[in-house]
């Protein structure tokens, strides 16, 4: 090696190391706005950008930038990564494209094999990646995890995580801490026994495993009568928050299975519909908060956390905000799990209320009664925002929507759904399982619920302010510095909102529903706005003249 | 085809009867009755042809026992019904979820149902009577031709069940769906429109008029927007005799759509 070229190289590898996202960046995500580094943006779960070039006055000048079209007919959920000008992000069903951030255009697409015959309940779709050095890495719909090599494309390592033939599958972006790579698995639907865990990012090899329902032995094992815990479900899709300082990584957990028969399963059915804070170096569970114990309308816990410092009642505190499926709105302290306050964010009947702990008082409906939230929640899994300007919590959420609940007798087989029941729609003809893929045409109506932006004061769980829509939303949330909030809707609007009053500020139709989080980036000092509506990404940034 | 229709349309009210009163409890209950009707239905049309309509024409086989060896659970007769049983004459049949969970419904309540013969409809009076007489037509098209102003009824035999279409001739307002609710709107120039929704959204509506004119709303121009609970359809309850509705809901149960 000549000595120039050592020289050159020395000169080139702090450049090239630089670019690469160590866990450290991270951490220290806020610091580079232009990236988004993680699924919610950020360890803390906000979804909040601190770029503020586009602002309330000058939104009316946002347009299309560029579209990237997905060749594939599933729901576009993906939150997409940007680092230093490059989109990373997952197409359904588990296809990964980086493209450049300022035109759209693709450097390299990568089409993961997926076996024929999949177990998978609601679409097979995916919501995207983690990054770290300059490795991608994704879990599949057959339960794989995967490494990719960022620049090419390439797979790097697999491991098998679950077994696909009995329902498990991964539809969660991972979340990186440290040197390992964090996932839970979905199948809620099958009888899985949900798990957490942590692989190494270098070889892949499984360093814990969290088992959100305990068998016998374990602790919270005795909230299953009898052997009800083997299919108890409580899976993870959707991606958790990190908290540094207490290196604690917090997950929501989804429904007990199976779903509409709690007789099947008596007891509180842990840790189902839960958060859980798992120590980030050994997945040991710190505490546990239950939302919904002995669930009977499948209401899974997976929002995401948003983890807020700030005070409470007068000191400051470790806050998490937690606008739950089940109706209701949570502040938890996030230190030890303690309760702090409750209150319904839409309307709700399941429960009368919270006890002093934050356990629901409930009252189940007679059968043949309508119970609100409906299956599908008062929200759901698609993210919510916090603005730390404002101080305020916003949530996409259906309103006056509700099932009638019937539960059934069944047994366990494996591979197959087990869900003993369902929620019948009481409207006579109109559609019931709310599918994302509805048409054009909104055979939705008011009579169904109606869909809303709130925007909740987390002091007094009050709506600050409300943005109705005509149909339900799916779309998750972003906020900025410039105290915009952005947002869409299964109308396939798209909507940049003011952050203090709601007053629409920019509005445009992207002809497909969003159901997926908006999310903003900038390369050479523009900032764009990316948000996934029907099959394609649009990327929006203002005019220039 | 009247014969078929006429068929089904007998074991359908001789259906409707029980499912909603007597030993309903521990059956039908069970099962929401639009899907039971739907699924006699399909069942009519699919299966009655090897099972019978009494369920019980397969050698060792007795639909109407409810019970089946090889599918304890819902979800597992769901799946026989669309894949057959290889290697015997049980056929995969083609069927949509929703029209599958019918089936289910229905075959887990087949032994509520006895069969008595109630009222036979005849779909080709019934044919005369949509157009004629009963006037469905000056509101309702059927196949290219009568009004655009109400819902097109060309495929409301495959959407709609018999006991459904029995109710709504007689009693319009009562069992009006949400989404074919008349709207009512006055635009803040004073201009009133009368008409359907064929869509909505959170800024604008898309209807048709009472003139059957498609119209564009965008809900910013808009004074006054009401969704009306009561039918612009008259009822035929003292209109037509007995006989007469019969025959025209057997029409009706018999319009599939066009393909
Ligand atoms: C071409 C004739 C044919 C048609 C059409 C047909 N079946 Fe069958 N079906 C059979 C035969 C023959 C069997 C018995 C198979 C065997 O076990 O040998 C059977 C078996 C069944 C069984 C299983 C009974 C048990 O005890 O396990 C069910 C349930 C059933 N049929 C329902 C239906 C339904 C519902 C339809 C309409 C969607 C239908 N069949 C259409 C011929 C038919
Ligand atoms: C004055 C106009 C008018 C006449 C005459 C009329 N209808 Fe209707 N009909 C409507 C309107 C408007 C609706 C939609 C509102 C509703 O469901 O009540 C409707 C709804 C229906 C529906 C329900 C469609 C669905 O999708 O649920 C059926 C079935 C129907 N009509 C049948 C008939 C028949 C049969 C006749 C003749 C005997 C008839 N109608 C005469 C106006 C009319």
């Amino acid at each position: 090696m000549s000595r120039r070229f050592l020289i050159a190289l020395l000169i080139l590898a702090p450049m090239s190391l630089s670019a690469q996202v160590s866990s450290d960046r991270i951490v220290n995500a806020a610091a580079e706005p232009q990236n988004w580094l993680t699924y919610n943006g950020a360890y803390n779960g906000q979804r909040h950008s601190a770029l503020k070039q586009i602002t309330a006055a000058n939104a009316k000048n946002l347009e299309l930038k560029w579209v990237f079209q997905a060749q594939n007919l599933g729901t576009f959920q993906a939150t997409p990564l940007v680092v230093d000008g490059i989109i990373y992000t997952t197409q359904a069903p588990n296809d990964v494209v980086a493209l450049d951030a300022r035109t759209g255009r693709v450097f390299w697409i990568y089409r993961y094999p997926l076996p024929a015959e999949i177990r998978i309940c609601c679409g097979q779709v995916n919501r995207g990646l983690a990054i770290l050095g300059d490795t991608l890495y994704m879990g599949t719909i057959d339960a794989n995890l995967l490494a990719l090599d960022a620049k090419n494309g390439k797979p790097i390592w697999k491991t098998k995580v679950a077994d696909n033939a009995l329902g498990y599958a991964l539809t969660v972006a991972p979340l990186v801490v440290k040197d390992k790579i964090i996932v839970g698995v979905a199948g809620g639907e099958y009888g899985i026994r949900g798990f957490m865990a942590a692989f190494d990012a270098k070889t892949g090899k499984e360093v814990w495993r969290f088992k959100i329902i305990p068998e016998p032995g374990e602790k919270g094992n005795d909230t299953w009568a009898g052997n009800s815990w083997e299919h108890g479900g409580g899976s993870v899709w959707v991606t958790g928050a990190y908290d540094p300082t207490l290196n604690l990584t917090y997950w929501g957990t989804g429904n007990p299975g199976p779903d509409w028969n709690p007789d099947l399963r008596k007891g509180d059915n842990l840790y189902s519909d839960s958060v859980i804070a798992l120590d980030a170096d050994t997945g040991q569970l710190k505490w546990h908060f239950q939302f919904t114990p002995n669930d009977a309308y499948d209401y899974d816990s997976v929002q995401v956390p948003v983890l807020v410092d700030g005070n409470w009642e007068g000191k400051p505190r470790k806050l998490m905000y937690w606008a739950n499926r089940n109706g209701f709105f949570y502040v938890l302290d996030r230190a030890d799990g303690k309760f702090l306050f409750g209150k319904p964010f839409v309307k709700l009947n399941w429960a009368s209320g919270l006890d002093a702990n934050g356990r629901p008082i409930q009252t189940p409906q007679p059968p043949g009664a309508e119970t609100f939230p409906g299956l599908a929640g008062g929200t759901n899994w698609f993210s919510p925002s916090y603005n730390p300007r404002t101080g305020l919590f916003y949530v996409s959420a259906w309103e006056n929507y509700r099932n009638v609940f019937e539960k059934t007798q069944q047994e366990y087989q494996a591979g197959r759904q087990y869900t003993a029941g369902r929620g019948g729609n009481p409207i006579p003809t109109a559609p019931n399982i709310p599918t994302l893929r509805r048409g054009p045409i909104n055979t939705w109506t008011e009579a169904q619920g109606t869909g809303v932006v709130i925007a909740i004061d987390p002091k007094t769980g009050n709506h600050e302010w409300r943005y109705p829509m005509t149909d339900v939303t799916d779309s998750g949330i972003l906020t900025t510095d410039s105290d915009l909030v952005i947002t869409g809707g299964r109308e396939g609007h798209f909507h940049v909102l003011d952050a203090r009053a709601g007053q629409l500020l920019w509005k445009t139709s992207l002809g497909g529903p969003i159901s997926s989080g908006p999310m903003t980036y900038a390369v050479d000092g523009k900032q764009y706005i990316a948000v996934n509506a029907g099959n394609s990404m649009f990327v929006f940034g203002l005019r220039e003249n | 085809m009247p014969r078929l229709h006429r068929i089904l349309f007998l074991t359908l009210l001789a259906a409707i009867g029980p499912v909603s009163h007597a030993h309903a409890q521990d059956h039908s209950g069970n099962y929401p009755p639009i899907a039971i009707e739907n699924g006699a239905l399909l069942y009519g049309a699919n299966c009655a042809q090897c099972h019978g309509i009494g369920g019980d024409t397969v050698p060792g086989v007795a639909l109407k026992t409810g019970t089946f060896k090889r599918a304890p659970t819902d979800q597992d007769l769901a799946r026989l019904l669309t894949t057959g049983i290889p290697g015997t004459a049980m056929p995969a049949t083609r069927l949509s979820p929703g029209e599958a969970d019918s089936l289910v419904a229905y075959l887990r309540t087949m032994r509520d149902f006895n069969s008595p013969a109630v009222m036979a409809g005849n779909s080709t009076r019934g044919r005369g009577l949509f157009e004629g007489k009963g006037t469905c037509t000056t509101c309702h098209r059927v196949n290219a031709s009568g009004s655009h102003v109400a819902p097109d009824l060309s495929d409301v035999g495959a959407n709609r069940g018999a006991d459904f279409l029995w109710r709504k001739i007689q009693d319009p307002s009562a069992t009006m769906i949400p989404l074919n609710r008349p709207v009512h709107i006055v635009l803040k120039s004073g201009r009133a429109i009368d008409g359907r929704r064929l869509n909505e959204d959170t800024y604008s509506i898309q209807l048709i008029d009472n003139q059957e004119r498609l119209i564009s709303v965008m809900k910013s121009d808009v004074k006054e927007f009401s969704i009306l609970k009561t039918s612009p359809m008259p009822s035929f309850k003292d209109r037509l005799a007995g006989q007469e509705l019969a025959d025209l809901v057997s029409f009706l149960v018999s319009l599939k759509g066009e393909n």
